[in-house]
């Protein structure tokens, strides 16, 4: 049914509706509403879940492996500094193999103190072992935490999940939303099977110890299975779009790219923006399409290389900067199309919530069209 | 697309407003977004949040600069804010304030003054003005129905608070109604 609410409500009534047997998280802007929304229905037994209150979020987190190890289907969210104080947390989840959907209301990283929105939070986060959907609006948001918990827990993954959308820009918006009913819910992702479980009668340990006759292997499996599902991923999105219409069966999605000349490539929210000011470009004859990334890691890069295969020229557009080097997507856009050599520029845009408007979109086209990128873009020249 | 840009200070409800402006105009069967300027949540700090209303999928999510619609809740925001930069013209300006204005809005564009603070004192015994405003933008730009504007004022809120809101609105849609 389709109802107009806030992204962060529409998020925390899709997690109620995959039904977490265990939550735990810290409150932090801008994922303060989803926590809130969710402890409110575990309290007036909407939700029939354990809510674990914690100190911060690197015991929420570690509440969350517990309660996954002992056999349950875990919640956790936040953002930002809360992430970072996870690190540790969210590299010990993917390496015990335990399938956590952590929603993450992306936000900027201090110092300076930030509160609003860019990507840089995740995509530190990018090495971890974690899936990392991305969301370009709050029905995607919300169906992908559906899609996150079915992929993660495949027998064949067991890994952990992020589910990214843009902190105020999307968790503090209102749109319609057309939500899935629970008994649909229930027949996309059923109960939670876990693989292994700790048991008093049984004992087994998670995490344990390895030294460097195995350390190794370990981390060369995790790499194996985040790449192994990529076909999960297409397979389970492929299924959700015949039960609901809206097809995530691909792990990229190309906006009037078919003809494109010049290529923008993004994440998340800003695809929006862009699919507007492609669509006054094409008024003016401007063979401009988009390229939306929608899952991060595993990162798709056959898929990449086949949809830019045929454009001039590619723009990509990063909320994040890994200092010293360029922005984490271009990174991955230059790797996926090395061979081809296809002209791929950089433009670091919209941190620490600077506003990207269709204006901006169109003078990066601009740009790329004289080869001139790598560049943050729209820098305060009067403020440096 | 049509865009509101709501002036106001932190405490005044402009969020709110545009949340329940959101909800009203969807249930007439648009499209609407609604989004707040995001800042430091502090009371009396200036704010703003957005509305924005079409007949497809919204998918622009930069902020709004060039309104067909403001809503100014504090009228001494005008001195120290632009709070008409980019409006339209044909556009429509509704401020709150019980003063003749010695301003001006740029030209072709409408000036709707009303004093909410007054109404809302009376109805709701706070001056809490964003649910007048509301039911003043709904008489002055039909983007949204007054009895959606009720439905969504029952919904957000307890029963005795809803009843005086809609009165404050209603008071409002009928005064600026009358002018026209």
């Amino acid at each position: 049914m389709m109802e107009i609410t806030e992204g962060s409500h529409a998020v925390a009534e899709a997690v109620r509706l995959c039904r977490p047997q265990v939550i735990s998280a810290y409150p932090i802007t801008p994922q303060t509403h989803i926590v809130e929304a969710l402890a409110e229905m575990v309290a007036n037994c909407q939700l029939d879940a354990e809510y674990i209150t914690v100190e911060n979020e690197f015991s929420a987190l570690s509440a969350c492996i517990g309660a996954s190890a002992a056999g349950s289907r875990t919640y956790s969210a936040t953002t930002s500094q809360g992430l970072a104080l996870m690190f540790e947390v969210c590299f010990n989840a993917a390496g015990m193999r335990l399938p956590i959907v952590m929603s993450i209301a992306n936000r900027a990283l201090g110092a300076p103190l930030s509160i609003w929105n860019d990507q840089q939070d995740s995509i530190s986060l990018r090495d971890s072992g974690w899936l990392q959907f991305y969301a370009e609006d709050n029905q995607e948001a919300t169906d992908l935490h559906f899609l996150a918990y079915r992929v993660a827990e495949d027998h064949s993954i067991l890994l952990p999940a992020f589910v990214c959308f843009d902190g105020f820009i999307l968790s503090h918006t209102y749109e319609p939303i057309d939500m899935i009913s629970q008994e649909d819910v229930d027949r996309f992702l059923p109960k939670f099977s876990p693989y292994e479980r700790l048991d008093a009668a049984d004992p087994i340990s998670f995490g344990m110890y390895a030294t460097p006759e195995y350390y190794h292997e370990f981390r060369y499996e995790m790499d194996r299975v985040l790449k192994q599902s990529k076909a999960i991923i297409q397979k389970t999105g492929k299924e959700f779009s015949r039960m609901f219409g809206r097809d995530y069966s691909a792990m990229v999605e190309g906006y009037r790219l078919e003809d494109a000349e010049t290529a923008i490539v993004a994440l998340g929210s800003i695809c929006g923006t862009t699919k507007d000011a492609i669509d006054e470009m094409r008024e003016e004859d401007k063979k401009v399409g988009l390229l939306k990334i929608r899952v991060f890691r595993p990162f798709p890069t056959e898929d990449v290389a086949k949809a830019l295969a045929h454009v001039k020229n590619v723009a990509v557009l990063d909320k994040n900067i890994s200092l010293g080097a360029k922005g984490a997507l271009a990174l991955e856009i230059k790797d996926a199309l090395y061979s081809s050599g296809i002209p791929v520029k950089d433009y670091i845009i919209g941190l620490g919530g600077r506003d990207v408007r269709k204006k901006d979109i169109k003078a990066i086209v601009a740009l790329v069209e004289k080869d001139q990128g790598d560049i943050f873009y729209g820098l305060r020249r009067e403020v440096l | 697309m049509r865009e509101l840009r709501i002036h106001g200070r932190g405490g005044q409800g402009s969020v709110t407003a545009a949340e329940l402006i959101a909800v009203a105009a969807f249930e007439g069967g648009v499209f609407a977004q609604a989004f707040p300027a995001f800042g430091v949540e502090r009371r009396g700090a200036p704010v703003q949040a957005f509305v924005r209303f079409d007949d497809k999928i919204i998918r622009k999510r930069s902020q709004v600069y060039e309104p067909d619609y403001i809503i100014v809740q504090d009228s001494t925001l005008i001195k120290d804010v632009n709070v008409f930069q980019g409006v339209k013209k044909g556009g429509i300006v509704i401020v709150n304030t019980e003063k003749i204005p010695d301003y001006k809005v740029p030209e072709g564009v409408k000036l709707i003054t009303i004093d909410a603070t007054t109404i809302a004192l009376k109805a709701i015994g706070l001056p809490i003005t964003n649910t007048s405003l509301m039911g003043a933008f709904a008489a002055a730009t039909g983007e949204i129905k007054f009895s959606a504007l009720e439905n969504a004022l029952n919904h957000r809120f307890p029963k005795d608070l809803a009843i005086k809101n809609i009165e404050a609105a209603r008071q409002a849609y009928n005064i600026v109604k009358g002018a026209a």
